[in-house]
């Protein structure tokens, strides 16, 4: 099989030699392990366990949070101290959450176990348990394995690739485990071409590992599988994925697409490893090789240490003359980033720790102006334009640089590499990159708000348009029930104008109730009047009839005056009732005075009065009341000339006045007379009734005379007829005594 | 004669079979509402804070597509105000400080124990970020909270603080590397000489 070649890269020196002179040693436990929650890319993993609580190696402490998360799992025993923000392995300088245990040396193991035969499960359960055994890309972003093992399901892989290549200088972290563990990696192959089934297994491995090419050799030989081992040339940056996978397979990964669209996919040796170790025992991901050298170390060497170890640890293990060291480098010289704080704890994608001399890596000379030379874009491995992309990152155009796929630089630092001119080439690609991933942040929380604010609009004008509405049913409510009460009244009044000659009835019930009311008192006061001359002596109930009368009014005058006040109808027709009523008040204070001034008269005159005196006052006043009730009549008929002819107002009040008065006295003459024929002892009323039943009589009889036939009965008829006829013309002249 | 005749009706054709074209296309595919208002009002940073004297961002975009001035939106920044003049093709200018000035971005936070319930600051929030009933505690939603300060005013027991959010790690953004254009020689020097 040929090699490819990918454009660009460089050759920096390898200073690979030092960390492998020693053997692979297991780093010592530390007393406090920082176990950061966020190891690997996508959501930090969630904290099960409390503080204070004791946890045996290979225990979960956290688990996977979402589709793109890895568990975490205690490295070794001992007692959770902690769940706080620590430093941890990131360019800021910024402190994440991390759970702090504190070992107890015992190293003692939780239960675990392994599969018996992985090819019993079913794909998806196999993937399930590699995630709960907290495996993430150890070559260095840390993408969740059991993610990338999902990709056979929607795409079709066909060629499998394992990253060997570990091409940066200084890490020699891949190179020891394949030496010490080239079975385990072939295991960790079998066990992916197992969920992948690709058609072509290639191991892509630089020139400058031939311990580990002849170690894999001899594993893979004893393999069913037919794996390639493809040697690559030394060049930086072969281990970048895409620049591997054009190396082996000459095929170019597309700029925003993943090596699975074009059928592959990329596992690193590390990662390889951990698989087969969580299958085959059933331990999750606690520990990995840490590449330890610089030239500040006693002895750079590679160590097997458990994440959460402490760099100092490492460090003080490797003898660091911290005296020598002028810089602490996490990862390689190229694309690590450099650490102040020794306290930093390796973590699942930390391969590499250098404790770089001043002589080793001197501070970077102060960048010069750019000369155009375009070495950069000879060194660029993903064949961008660095020069153009450093322009607009300096000159914040951050859409140009987007346009010229920036986001396509893997920032391996070739181009810095070879600047003349010092300029931090990579630092500007970060910058840039941050920026337009910022702006689409804050696009998108801008796009949330404005969804947020139109919703809130919405809903408060939907709700406006619901309270107009009701407030609209409502009116229409109000407006129908006030026209049929409006019908109600039209229909009472009618009916009231065609009842009583009288005035409209009021549009209230309230009004209507009053004008009763005054009906009422109407005839009431009628009655009293009516009454009172044969209530002479009872002055009391005239005085009653008179305040009743007066109270009377004053309901109906208040009532007129609420009426007006509220604008209500018929307040008109109340001022008629409040009129009439004020009349009859009159009226029965009149009486009451009349009766009143009776008394006195009759007080004045002798009480040893005759009976026949009274009778002949009444006979005397016989001619009188006859001339006083056709005066009264007179009168009448004068008024309602008057008022038909449309008279003036006075003179029609002064004819009400005169006809008032001449009433007046008639009805006193005639409670004279009632009076009189009382005080004599005979019932007038009765009289009048007797006297009527007598005329009765004596018509029947005569009718029964001229209907009966026989001779007989006519005589006795006869009789009888005689009889009544004196009775009844005795009772007349009683009657007519008094009348 | 006759070629220039011929001429002048293939001419006359022309314009009519294309007048016809852009007659129907300019029916067909007429623009409804303004689209300069939009593409404003998509620039702007829609916190609704109302700094800039409108009531909300639409208005203010409105307010820009008919001649107001592009420096009045201190959320947005100069980055905002930079958008703005290429989209409308004008000069950018600072912005404008009468209208308050660039920030960092910031959140609510209701002092929980002190709240009273009165609802007041959930009907100021023109992003609905806060929740709560009447006379039961009210609490913003971190993140829908836009930063827009107009809770804070209505408070009548004044338990909200605005509080500048924290850069975590996931938030975190690389800085710009030091300009090297703006030393001189001697500069470079001194500069070097207190790098070693």
């Amino acid at each position: 099989m040929p090699v490819y070649s990918f454009h660009g890269g460089i050759h920096p020196p390898e200073n690979k030699v030092q960390s492998t002179r020693l053997p692979v040693d297991d780093a010592p436990i530390p007393k406090h392990l920082v176990v950061p929650v966020l190891q690997h890319l996508g959501m930090a993993a969630d904290p099960v366990v409390d503080v204070g609580e004791r946890v045996l190696k290979g225990q979960l402490i956290a688990e996977p949070v979402g589709r793109i998360s890895v568990a975490v799992h205690a490295p070794s025993s001992g007692r959770v101290i902690g769940i706080s923000q620590q430093p941890v392995p990131h360019a800021s300088g910024l402190e994440a959450e991390c759970i702090l245990i504190e070992t107890d040396g015992q190293d003692s193991w939780c239960e675990h176990q392994g599969l018996e035969d992985y090819t019993k499960l079913s794909p998806n359960e196999l993937i399930d348990f590699i995630r709960h055994k907290g495996i993430a890309g150890m070559g260095g972003a840390g993408f969740p394995t059991d993610v990338k093992l999902h990709l056979g399901d929607d795409h079709i892989v066909n060629t499998l690739i394992i990253n060997a290549a570990e091409c940066e200088p200084y890490i020699t972290a891949d190179d020891t485990l394949m030496r010490i563990a080239s079975e385990e990696i072939v295991g960790g192959i079998e066990i992916i071409a197992h969920l992948l089934k690709p058609h072509h297994i290639i191991i892509g491995i630089e020139d400058n590992k031939p311990d580990a090419i002849a170690a894999l050799n001899i594993a893979c030989r004893e393999s069913n599988l037919a794996i390639d081992i493809q040697i690559v040339p030394t060049k930086y940056p072969s281990g970048g994925e895409r620049q591997l996978i054009q190396l082996l397979t000459n095929v170019e990964v597309p700029s925003g697409k993943i090596p699975a669209d074009v059928g592959i996919v990329c596992q690193n040796v590390g990662t390889l490893a951990a698989i087969y170790d969580a299958i085959s025992t059933g331990r999750p991901l606690l520990s990995r090789i840490v590449t330890v050298t610089g030239d500040a170390l006693a002895q750079p060497r590679n160590l097997r240490t458990l994440i959460g170890t402490p760099f100092s640890t490492l460090l003080d293990y490797a003898g660091i003359d911290r005296s020598k060291m002028s810089r602490l480098v996490m990862g390689g010289p190229m694309m690590g980033i450099p650490v102040t704080s020794e306290q930093i704890p390796v973590i699942k994608t930390t391969n590499c720790i250098i404790a770089a001399t001043a002589e080793e890596m001197p501070p970077t000379a102060p960048a010069q102006a750019c000369i155009r030379c375009g070495l950069c874009e000879q060194a660029c491995p993903a064949q961008l334009l660095p020069q153009q992309l450093y322009w607009f990152a300096k000159g914040k155009e951050f859409d140009k640089a987007r346009d010229h796929d920036l986001f396509d630089c893997i920032e391996c630092g070739a181009c810095a590499y070879v600047c003349p001119s010092n300029i931090p080439l990579v630092q500007y690609y970060r910058f840039a990159k941050s920026e337009i991933r910022n702006e689409e942040l804050e696009q998108r929380r801008a796009d949330h708000a404005r969804a947020r604010f139109e919703a809130r609009k919405q809903r408060l004008e939907r709700e406006a348009e619901q309270k107009e509405a009701r407030r609209k049913q409502r009116a229409l409510e109000a407006a129908a029930a006030q026209a049929e009460r409006r019908k109600a009244l039209e229909m009472a009044q009618a009916k009231a104008a065609s009842d009583t000659s009288s005035a409209q009835a009021p549009s209230e019930s309230l009004t209507r109730a009053l004008a009763t009311q005054s009906l009422n008192s109407d005839l009431e006061s009628n009655t009293t009047s009516n009454t009172t001359p044969n209530a002479v002596p009872d002055i009391k109930a005239l005085k009653v009839a008179a305040a009743l009368a007066r109270t009377k009014l004053s309901k109906a005058q208040k009532a007129l005056k609420n009426a007006q006040d509220k604008g209500l109808e018929g307040s008109e027709a109340l001022a008629a009732t409040v009129a009439i009523l004020s009349e009859k008040s009159e009226a029965a204070q009149i009486n009451y005075d009349k009766a009143q001034a009776l008394e006195a008269a009759e007080q004045s005159k002798a009480p040893s009065e005759t009976v026949q005196t009274a009778a002949e006052t009444v006979a005397n006043n016989n001619h009188d009341i006859k001339a006083l009730k056709q005066q009264v009549s007179i009168m009448r008929t004068k008024l309602k000339k008057a008022k038909a002819s449309g008279e003036d107002e006075a003179e029609i009040s002064r004819l009400v006045e005169r006809l008032d008065q001449a009433q007046q006295q008639v009805w006193a003459v005639e409670a004279e007379k009632t009076a009189q024929a009382t005080a004599q002892g005979i019932d007038l009323k009765q009289l009048k009734i007797d006297a009527a039943l007598a005329k009765a009589a004596v018509t029947k009889l005569d009718r029964a005379i001229n209907a009966s036939e026989s001779e007989d009965e006519r005589s006795k008829l006869s009789v009888e007829l005689a009889q009544k006829q004196e009775t009844a013309l005795q009772l007349s002249q009683q009657l007519a005594r008094f009348e | 004669m006759d070629s220039v005749l011929s001429a002048i009706l293939v001419l006359l054709g022309l314009a009519l079979v294309f007048g016809l074209i852009l007659g129907y296309a300019s029916v067909r595919f007429k623009i409804i509402g303004n689209p300069l208002v939009e593409q404003i009002d998509a620039i702007l940073p829609q916190t609704q804070c109302g700094q800039c004297g409108y009531p909300g961002c639409r208005p203010y975009a409105q307010a820009i597509s008919d001649g107001d001035a592009i420096n009045k939106c201190p959320p947005g920044g100069q980055s905002t105000i930079d958008q703005l003049a290429e989209l409308l093709n004008q000069e950018s200018i600072p912005l404008d400080s009468e209208h308050g000035t660039e920030d960092v971005r910031k959140v609510a936070y209701i002092r929980e124990d002190e709240c009273i319930g009165c609802t007041k600051c959930i009907q100021a929030c023109p992003v609905d970020a806060i929740l709560g009933a009447a006379k039961l505690m009210h609490t913003v939603i971190v993140s829908e909270c836009t930063g827009c300060d107009l809770c804070v005013e209505p408070c009548p027991v004044d338990c909200i603080d605005m509080i500048p959010v924290a850069t975590t790690i996931g938030s975190w953004k690389w800085p710009a590397p030091p300009s090297p254009l703006q030393i001189i020689a001697t500069d470079k020097r001194v500069q070097t000489e207190e790098l070693h």
